[in-house]
């Protein structure tokens, strides 16, 4: 436990004094809500956005968009960093297990998550209008696991992806195309065919749902379950494919 | 902990049978067998590629073992690795902190791993990081970072500690001072096992070691017991008159006479400088530069590394 509350601090630490990174995550919110934001009204429209206002339907989601950021980019670039220094091995070499290793890195993506969510919300709710949650148990809840999700794919992507370049370049690339077609650009009503059914797919399209759910007092559908079967499908893979060196 | 006792009562910290290690189609450890006691300065040396690092990370359970068996301090490292773990201090050859990680910091994770906590204070000001502190890993230079790695594998007041290649980067003077401390910890009943391809270093520190050479121990022993073995033959210089020293051949002891103008050299074994001095003093011949070269832990070495096909 000690070691762990160490990990943790330390890595919170490490974070923090990546400049990019941070500025990264903490502009990200920024960047979305002013060029997005500026895109659709916040009127509310019955065939899309799943009949709330524009503004309404994407302060959540971009919720879950900024979290994604962080546990799919921030997260296995950086493993994939230590294990190609030597960092990870020098951590086994001393009997660190993986558990610690990765939670903390799940803990760090929920803090810098919820300190980058702050800051969206603080700023759009104001600025766009927005409706205020409906219930904020929920949408903490949603939060967490929202953050599971992406905190557990970033610990798999890191453990099994070879350099930093790579973990990177796929981060990217996943979080980018979750973006487009997973729910937080275009809404999903308008992706039809194979590119919708690819976004029903994704984990951000669920992860957006359940913060939806809790914000706008929507029904719950199979999103709960899907999100937290990927977050323990994800774990699982993670500490057997889990790569020292 | 079942530990097999010595004749003379020592406990085994480690025991290897037949280990054997191969990378794809690459042998790289074979018929690898010793052992090491509790309390002693155990040395791994060998040329570059000899198996080395290859044999002490099986022996931490950081590699996979293809035959053989392993035991260090009663423990399996295929199966008791994380348990092992605290109980030994490991100091990779190659290895790195995160960059921006400080000096403090990196001690004061790896000592939590400790049940109980473990103090580092002490190891920042032994190892000359005291000034170091606050800097972070990137800011350190290649003897700083050596000298943090060291530290950080006694972090935890290990019974055993692995060091691999510890002194290389370091200045001569931070040799010394790290060959002092490794005597501290092993006279404080930590058991050491060096690796090094630096030979004055495995003379003065190891109480016993084994050479490898080509995957395979070559030789083992105690320093001097292997420079008696493999390059036992001593060498006396001295100056002298250019002729008249025919009768040196004669000298008890003697096995050679090479004489090169004024400057002679005798080969022979044991006391052959006493028998030199005293019939050179016998004959009124006092050469004041009368001196004798004994075989280093080098001269073994590069005999028995020059080719692997060298015979034990
Ligand atoms: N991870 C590895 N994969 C493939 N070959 C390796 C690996 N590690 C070491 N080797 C090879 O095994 C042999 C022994 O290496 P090593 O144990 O590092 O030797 P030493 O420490 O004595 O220099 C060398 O030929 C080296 O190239
Ligand atoms: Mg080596």
């Amino acid at each position: 436990m000690r070691t762990l509350a160490k990990m943790t601090w330390l890595e919170l630490k490490l974070f923090l004094r990546e400049p990019l990174t941070v500025l990264f995550a903490f502009a990200l919110p920024f960047t979305i809500l002013f060029v997005m934001g500026g895109v659709f009204g916040n009127e509310s429209d019955p065939d899309v956005y799943r009949n709330v206002g524009a503004m309404d339907y994407y302060i959540p989601a971009y919720i879950a968009l900024v979290v994604a950021s962080v546990g799919l980019i921030s997260l296995p670039t950086h493993l994939a960093t230590n294990r190609e220094l030597g960092v990870l091995k020098r951590y086994r070499a001393s009997g660190l297990p993986t558990t610690i290793v990765a939670t903390s890195q799940i803990i760090v993506t929920l803090v810098i998550g919820a300190v980058s969510a702050v800051l969206l919300v603080l700023v759009g709710i104001p600025v766009h209008d927005v409706v205020a949650a409906n219930s904020v148990p929920m949408v903490l809840l949603g939060f967490f696991v929202s953050g599971l999700v992406f905190a557990s794919l970033g610990v798999l992507l890191g453990a099994v992806l070879p350099s930093s370049r790579a973990a990177q370049a796929l981060g990217v690339m996943l979080w980018f195309v979750m973006l487009m077609i997973g729910g937080a650009g275009p809404p999903p009503e308008v992706l039809t065919g194979t590119l919708g059914t690819i976004g029903e797919w994704t984990p951000l399209r669920h992860t957006i749902e359940i913060m939806q759910d809790g914000w706008l007092d929507l029904d719950p559908g199979n999103s709960w379950l899907i999100a937290i079967a990927t977050v323990l499908l994800a774990s699982l893979l993670a500490v057997r494919f889990f790569r020292w060196e | 902990m079942e530990q097999k006792l010595l004749p003379d009562g020592m406990a085994t910290a480690i025991s290897v049978h037949d280990l054997e290690k191969r990378y794809q189609d690459l042998i790289a450890v074979k018929d690898v067998s010793f052992e090491v006691e509790e309390g002693e300065i155990f040395g791994i040396l060998g040329p570059n590629g000899a198996g080395k690092t290859t044999t002490v990370e099986c022996l931490q359970g950081l590699r996979s073992i293809d035959g053989g068996d392993v035991s260090v301090l009663g423990l399996d490292p295929r199966r008791d690795a994380l348990k092992l773990r605290q109980l030994i201090g490991s100091q990779l050859q190659e290895s790195a902190l995160p960059d921006r990680v400080r000096v403090w910091e990196a001690l004061d994770l790896f000592a939590s791993l400790k049940q109980g906590g473990s103090s580092w204070e002490h190891l920042l000001k032994s190892w000359g990081l005291g000034e170091k502190r606050d800097s972070k890993f990137s800011e350190l230079s290649g003897g700083q970072r050596q000298r943090l790695f060291v530290a950080l594998s006694l972090v935890n007041n290990p019974q055993l500690v692995f060091l691999d290649e510890m002194t290389t980067g370091l200045d001569p003077s931070s040799r010394r001072t790290a060959w002092d401390l490794i005597r501290r910890i092993r006279d404080q009943g930590t058991t050491v096992v060096l690796v090094t391809h630096f030979m004055d270093e495995a003379e003065t520190l190891c109480d016993r070691l084994v050479l490898f050479n080509g995957g395979t121990i070559v030789a083992e022993g105690t320093p001097e017991s292997l420079i008696d073995r493999h390059a036992g033959q001593v060498r006396v210089r001295f100056t002298g008159p250019p002729s008249g020293l025919e009768w040196l051949s004669d000298v008890p002891h003697v096995a050679g006479v090479i004489q090169d103008g004024t400057r002679y050299e005798v080969s022979g074994d044991g006391p052959v400088l006493a028998h030199v001095g005293a019939a050179l003093v016998s004959r009124g011949l006092e050469p004041p530069d009368l001196r004798v070269e004994r075989a280093t832990l080098e001269d073994v070495f590069l005999l028995l590394t020059s080719n692997s096909e060298t015979p034990r």
